[in-house]
């Protein structure tokens, strides 16, 4: 390994540990958020989904390495996204029926 | 015969076969996590107003959790930096680490399963409820005692975060005469308990699963390092990637099941 290697490695190490401070930060403000009235609880669920989504992308994005990897793991995952978006578009359609067919109180 | 690719990259797709099945696997795994998270959705959103649980998790352990989750995501990818930076022991170091934070979270996990499977709702002939958790149950004497509280109705008992049950409980003698109805906070209790109870059971089995893997490859698994340190080091990456994934998941079931 040359030293230009170790030290990209370093590198890495660092960016690792950025990562790791802002999932723990991000973990604090998730609970803290939740317990803030906004006024509208649908704005709660909104902000902590939202933090949710910012701390998957930072796994993915560097404790993965989705963020320099190969077109393939691209193209694989682009194709998960579509199902994964057609089952949640089944979910959202699913819930027009709810009021009309299924809640019974 | 040897297993082509499984250090250097296939020409066609630039990956060693290992990455690209792993990724073939975290995908399916999307799309199982996804299905319960819309049944999740499906149930929530169908729930009668006033009858979707809130606050019947504990937070602090739940918080408390990520935390080791998190902790062990960053230890498993200094495990693999350990390696492509030659140095073994580190390695050794930070891959103990993880096992120990796998480990950790199992344990607060069934902690909080055993929480749930002690406490009980009990319907009273004189239509009164009590809940709380388990004391004595002793099949020869005639009276059930749980620490909890009694409620007039059962709606008081959903929403904690608007009618918070009281902090200090009493011990409540209730005689089996009395009793028309008794269940423990089990999968079969609420549609939130058989979801909470799917999703964070499969989760688990897959931190277990994940564990013992790590296991295997901070043991036995290891010598790999001595014949062929490159191909070990790629074997730490997909067992990494298959942990993150394990984490990511995680990240958004905590908010899910205990803050909204």
């Amino acid at each position: 390994m040359t030293a230009q290697d170790h030290e990209s490695l370093n590198e890495h190490v660092r960016r690792y540990l950025y990562v790791f401070y802002a999932l723990l930060f991000g973990t604090l403000v998730t609970v803290g958020a939740s317990y803030i009235p906004f006024g509208n609880h649908a704005i709660n669920i909104a902000v902590a989904l939202f933090i949710a989504c910012g701390k998957a992308f930072l796994v993915a994005a560097f404790f993965m390495h989705l963020i320099s990897e190969r077109k393939m793991i691209y193209g694989l995952l682009a194709f998960t996204a579509c199902f994964f978006l057609g089952l949640m578009f089944l979910t959202l359609s699913a819930y027009g029926d709810f009021p009309r067919l299924t809640v019974t109180r | 015969m040897d297993i082509p690719y499984t250090v250097e990259p296939r020409p066609d797709t630039g990956l060693y076969n290992a990455k690209v099945g792993i990724w073939l696997f975290l995908a399916s795994e999307v799309m199982l996590f996804g299905a319960l998270f819309s049944s999740y959705i499906l149930l929530r959103v169908g729930a009668p107003e006033g009858y979707w649980p809130r606050g019947w998790l504990n937070v602090p352990i739940g918080t408390v959790n990520t935390l080791v989750l998190i902790t062990s995501s960053i230890t498993t990818v200094m495990a693999w930096a350990s390696c492509k930076m030659n140095q073994f022991g580190r390695f050794k170091v930070f891959h103990a680490a993880t096992l120990l934070l796998a480990l950790t979270f199992v344990c607060i996990k069934s902690y909080e399963y055993h929480d749930k499977f002690t406490h009980y709702e009990i319907t009273l002939r004189d239509g009164r409820i009590a809940d709380g958790h388990l004391v004595a149950n002793d099949p020869k004497a005639d009276h059930v005692v749980i620490s909890g509280r009694y409620v007039q109705d059962r709606k008081d008992l959903f929403d904690l975060e608007v009618r918070p049950a009281p902090r200090h409980h009493e011990e409540l003698s209730i005689p089996r005469s009395q009793i028309e109805k008794m269940e423990r906070y089990g999968p079969w209790h609420h549609t939130y308990l058989a979801i909470y109870f799917t999703l964070t059971g499969l989760h688990a089995l897959h931190v277990i699963g994940g564990a013992i893997v790590i296991g295997f490859l901070w043991g036995p698994g290891s010598k790999l390092w001595e014949t062929d340190p490159e191909r070990f080091t790629n074997r730490i990456e997909i067992s990494g990637l298959f942990w993150h994934f394990v984490d990511l998941v995680w990240i958004f079931l905590f908010p899910v099941l205990y803050l909204i």
